[in-house]
């Protein structure tokens, strides 16, 4: 982590990332419930935002819900090939997760896609372009959760 | 079903919302209409399940929680859904899907931990599968992260 926080910026954090007050003035009730001035929780996001700790501020969206297919995917790709290939499948706009992982199959990405014939589309592209066939297509049949808050103690 | 007006307020939320006194204002002028009209949108977009939830996203590798592995179990399909509600409780589980075995593969539930260290979630996945009874499972950790990113939906 390259940035220290303290007590304030973790109270901050906790409470705007679940809490968000849809008003017209959001900042100057955060900090009314947090006991600092507007400009001050003005300031703290900036700065939380600019050192990378916060992504975002705005809506997370049900990808489902907004008629989007989505699936998971891992793919056997050699390890001297992993650079070109994770460019060809990361230039894919709605490939949102891509991680290395401790497998045979290394790499592990996510695609999100209009529709379901789009998101086949980018999986067959992603195999004619790379040239790699061993790829599992994991789709979620249930959701038990997905935890969109972390607390900071 | 998604208004085109309201499709046009999702593509300008996922930019996020402007750090300044009045942000809805701002954005509102954007989009040609009223800030309390587009408050009563996000809430709308909000209470019909759209919108999952509106706030901030964070880091959790920059919140020192760098370690994250994705643990797979093989479990019945008839307890599938049990066991897959156990392991949703644990706070260190952030995301617990089931998906299809593969030929090859006869892992079923999928869940995302995320620990301090590697220790940390080793020590998390015994305690989740001592709480479900379930031993055949396998840490597959991340070593590095190629992408991240938001979604940009209708674009």
């Amino acid at each position: 982590m390259n940035m220290k926080l303290d007590p304030v910026d973790n109270k901050l954090i906790n409470f705007i990332q679940s809490n968000f007050p849809l008003v017209p003035e959001p900042y100057r009730e955060i900090g009314a419930t947090l006991g600092i001035r507007e400009d001050e929780v003005i300031d703290r996001i900036k700065h939380l935002t600019e050192n990378g700790v916060l992504r975002r501020l705005g809506g997370i969206f049900d990808s489902r819900k907004l008629g989007y297919a989505g699936t998971l995917c891992a793919m056997k790709v050699p390890g001297d090939r992993i650079s070109e290939t994770a460019a060809v499948i990361n230039s894919f706009p709605g490939i949102t997760h891509n991680y290395i992982r401790e497998h045979s199959f290394n790499m592990w990405f996510t695609v999100l896609a209009p529709s379901q014939d789009k998101l086949d589309e980018i999986i067959n592209q992603i195999k004619n372009r790379t040239g790699i066939n061993d790829i599992m297509v994991l789709p979620a049949e249930k959701i038990f959760k997905i935890r969109v808050n972390f607390d900071l103690d | 079903m998604l208004t085109e007006k309201e499709k046009q307020i999702i593509r300008e939320l996922q930019n996020g919302i402007p750090l300044v006194h009045r942000p809805f204002k701002i954005l509102a002028q954007k989009l040609r209409t009223t800030e309390e009209e587009l408050i009563n949108k996000i809430k709308s977009l909000l209470d019909r399940g759209y919108i999952r939830r509106f706030g901030a996203t964070v880091r959790h590798h920059d919140l020192g929680y760098p370690a994250n592995a994705m643990v797979v179990w093989n479990v019945p399909d008839e307890l599938a859904e049990e066991k897959g509600r156990i392991m949703a409780g644990f706070k260190e589980v952030s995301h617990c899907y089931q998906r299809p075995r593969r030929p090859g593969w006869p892992y079923n539930l999928f869940t995302v931990v995320h620990g301090r260290s590697r220790e940390e979630c080793v020590r998390a996945v015994k305690k989740i599968s001592l709480a479900t009874g379930i031993k055949k499972y396998r840490l597959l950790f991340s070593t590095i992260e190629l992408k991240k990113s938001s979604m940009r939906y209708f674009e």
